[in-house]
């Protein structure tokens, strides 16, 4: 067990090294150059070249690229050049709007997702079945912000239920919180839901053909545990497996659903980011995802096999 | 799914029909794909104006007879835009997928079958996985500047990794097959041995790969364009006309909702396209037939 602990964790070694290589290869293998680039059409000389000098380019590329590593150990993820201020404070100072919304939307998601798969699964090839997979199936299509738009349009902007716009913490405002939280976790909410309705009701579908589960339905265990205390329980790793995999998408939308309703988190400094061409908070931001995904993965991997007893490695 | 096994001496046409019937979805979902096409192709014939005229006069007018879809902030004819606009989405979906198909299968019959670079291949797809697609699109858009072609390679290169260990997949179980074992048995070379026998097993799956790849390349598109990372704002793409209308959203909602949902019906039609192949070229099922 300890030993595929620590196999575990080193192997995420390697695949954060690629990360860092893909990231450092993208700013310095992409052709022509990116200084005038992230520029922009009205520079000067100086400000291109003090670009230059903020990403290093102007150096051997070998020394770019142990200064970079060097860097990246230290957790220094370099300077914002349009607010020289370091990239990680500015994502420190925007981390927990983006962290709410996540939490608030996973814990959403899985209440909503993980029954509503267990009820397919259970009345699979039945009218609810097929209405629940074609609600998935939308989920998948629907875009994050036109569902944000819808919601706003119709529960902001028609009925006044909920503000449209904003974000308050709920350590001083928790009503604030609740009432600005609601519709962005909703819309984040809806392609994990998907997702995640999709492979609880395709695993637990298997486990339902298994001989214990007809064991526990003749010796005339009620129909519920049968679903959630057999079947869902024997189902649940590759239901938080797909959980872990999701968090991905769930960057993606974040980014979105903030800019939708004007959220101050990491999403708005990614487009502020954009708009500023702050190529270094890009940057910072995209190994601050990907790690997060890694390591969120494989704490997911090690949880389960500390959990579920038929998994030894 | 009974209907499938009794197909075998029906033509070609009817057995497509069959299968519509039998999947009304799949059906619906395709004619609406090839409406947008037309609609699409077509779009300077179908009471549409100049996209980029702005009109000072009519501005953001909602929906009416005589301009369907409304006008926008700059008096820019929303039908039309719209119209145009699924030009730029469509070609967006349709290069991402052949260009991640065919480098992601390329990419992946080298992997599957040269054990030493497998490896590093597959360490490589892992870490570009981890990279929030989004994320990664930005950053190539913002290093290499936002062009119709730099968005596109940008979205593509997100993509490719789930189709290499697709194609990987495939050729690792095929060259398990006595047929294979029997070609290498004679001395087939290894580039005719793919050919003849690995691309074969490797097509309908990818066909069904390539509408989920163009279904979602046309979301990043779009989600992309609204971020600011996305097609120049002159080009009327729907994500850069979502991303205009977002400040004049609640005096004028239709200019962000209009593009929006036929985005969304769009990508939702494609899914249940590939939904629909996916049953109709399951390798399995077609060993069957």
């Amino acid at each position: 067990m300890v030993s595929f602990i620590v196999r575990r964790v080193l192997s995420t070694l390697p695949v954060m090294i690629i990360v860092a290589i893909v990231v450092f290869a993208m700013l310095r293998l992409t052709p022509g150059d990116p200084a005038v680039v992230i520029a922009g059409d009205q520079a000067t000389a100086e400000q291109i070249a003090r670009i230059r000098s903020n990403l290093g380019l102007d150096l051997p590329i070998h020394v770019q690229f142990v200064t970079w590593i060097g860097q990246l150990l230290k957790g220094d993820l370099g300077i914002s050049i349009f607010t020289n201020m370091p990239v990680s404070t500015l994502i420190a100072q925007r981390l927990e709007p983006t962290l709410m919304l996540s939490l608030t939307t996973i814990c959403f998601s899985v209440l909503v997702a993980v029954p509503l798969g267990v009820w397919a699964a259970w009345r699979s090839g039945t009218w609810t079945d097929r209405v629940i997979m074609v609600f998935s199936v939308l989920g998948f299509s629907f875009p994050v912000f036109v569902l944000g738009y819808l919601l706003i349009y119709q529960f902001g902007l028609t009925l006044k239920w909920l503000p449209t716009q904003g974000y308050k913490s709920p350590f001083s405002d928790p009503v604030g919180f609740v009432r600005s939280i609601i519709m962005p976790t909703i819309t984040l909410s809806m392609i994990y839901i998907a997702l995640v309705t999709r492979i609880t009701r395709a695993s637990v579908l298997e486990v339902l053909s298994e001989d214990y589960i007809r064991t526990a339905r003749a010796k005339g265990q009620i129909e519920r545990k049968v679903l959630f205390r057999h079947a869902l329980k024997n189902a649940a790793v590759p239901i938080a497996t797909i959980i872990g995999i999701g968090i991905a998408l769930l960057i993606g939308g974040a980014v979105v659903t903030e800019t939708v309703f004007n959220i101050p988190g990491l999403g708005r400094l990614v487009v502020d980011a954009i708009l500023r061409r702050d190529y270094p908070i890009i940057q910072g931001l995209i190994l601050v995802f990907s790690f997060t995904y890694i390591i969120i993965n494989m704490l997911i991997d090690i949880a389960y096999t500390l959990f579920d007893p038929r998994i030894r490695y | 799914m009974n209907s499938r096994s009794s197909t075998t001496d029906t033509g070609t046409l009817a057995k497509w029909g069959q299968f519509c019937r039998s999947h009304p979805f799949t059906a619906i979902a395709g004619v609406i794909l090839i409406v947008l096409v037309l609609a699409a192709l077509l779009a300077p014939y179908l009471g549409t104006v100049d996209p980029r005229k702005i009109n000072i006069l009519p501005r953001m007018r909602p929906p009416s007879p005589q301009a369907w879809f409304g006008s926008d902030q700059l008096g820019r004819d929303v039908w039309t835009r719209t119209l145009y606009g699924a030009r730029i989405s469509l070609m967006v979906g349709l290069l991402v997928a052949l260009m991640s198909i065919s480098l992601g299968l390329l990419i992946g019959m080298i992997s599957g079958y040269m054990r030493r670079l497998d490896a590093v291949i597959m360490r490589v797809m892992d870490g570009l996985m981890s990279i929030p697609g989004i994320l990664l699109a930005i950053g190539l858009v913002s290093v290499s500047g936002a062009s119709f072609i730099t968005v596109t390679i940008a979205i593509t290169v997100p993509e490719i990794p789930r189709v290499v260990r697709l194609v990987r997949a495939i050729v690792l179980s095929v060259r398990e097959e006595p047929y294979v074992e029997a070609a290498i048995a004679v001395g087939t070379k290894t580039p005719l041995i793919l050919w003849r026998h690995v691309l074969p097993n490797c097509v309908p799956p990818l066909i069904v790969q390539a509408t989920y790849v163009a279904a979602s390349a046309m979301l990043t598109e779009a989600l992309l364009s609204f971020l600011g990372a996305g097609t120049p704002p002159e080009i009327p793409s729907w994500g850069n006309m979502m991303a205009e209308g977002r400040i004049v959203f609640p005096i004028a909602p239709w200019i962000v909702l209009i593009p929006g949902c036929t985005l969304a019906l769009a990508i939702l039609a494609v899914n249940v396209l590939g939904d629909g192949l996916r049953d109709r070229l399951d390798p399995k099922i077609a060993k069957r037939m």
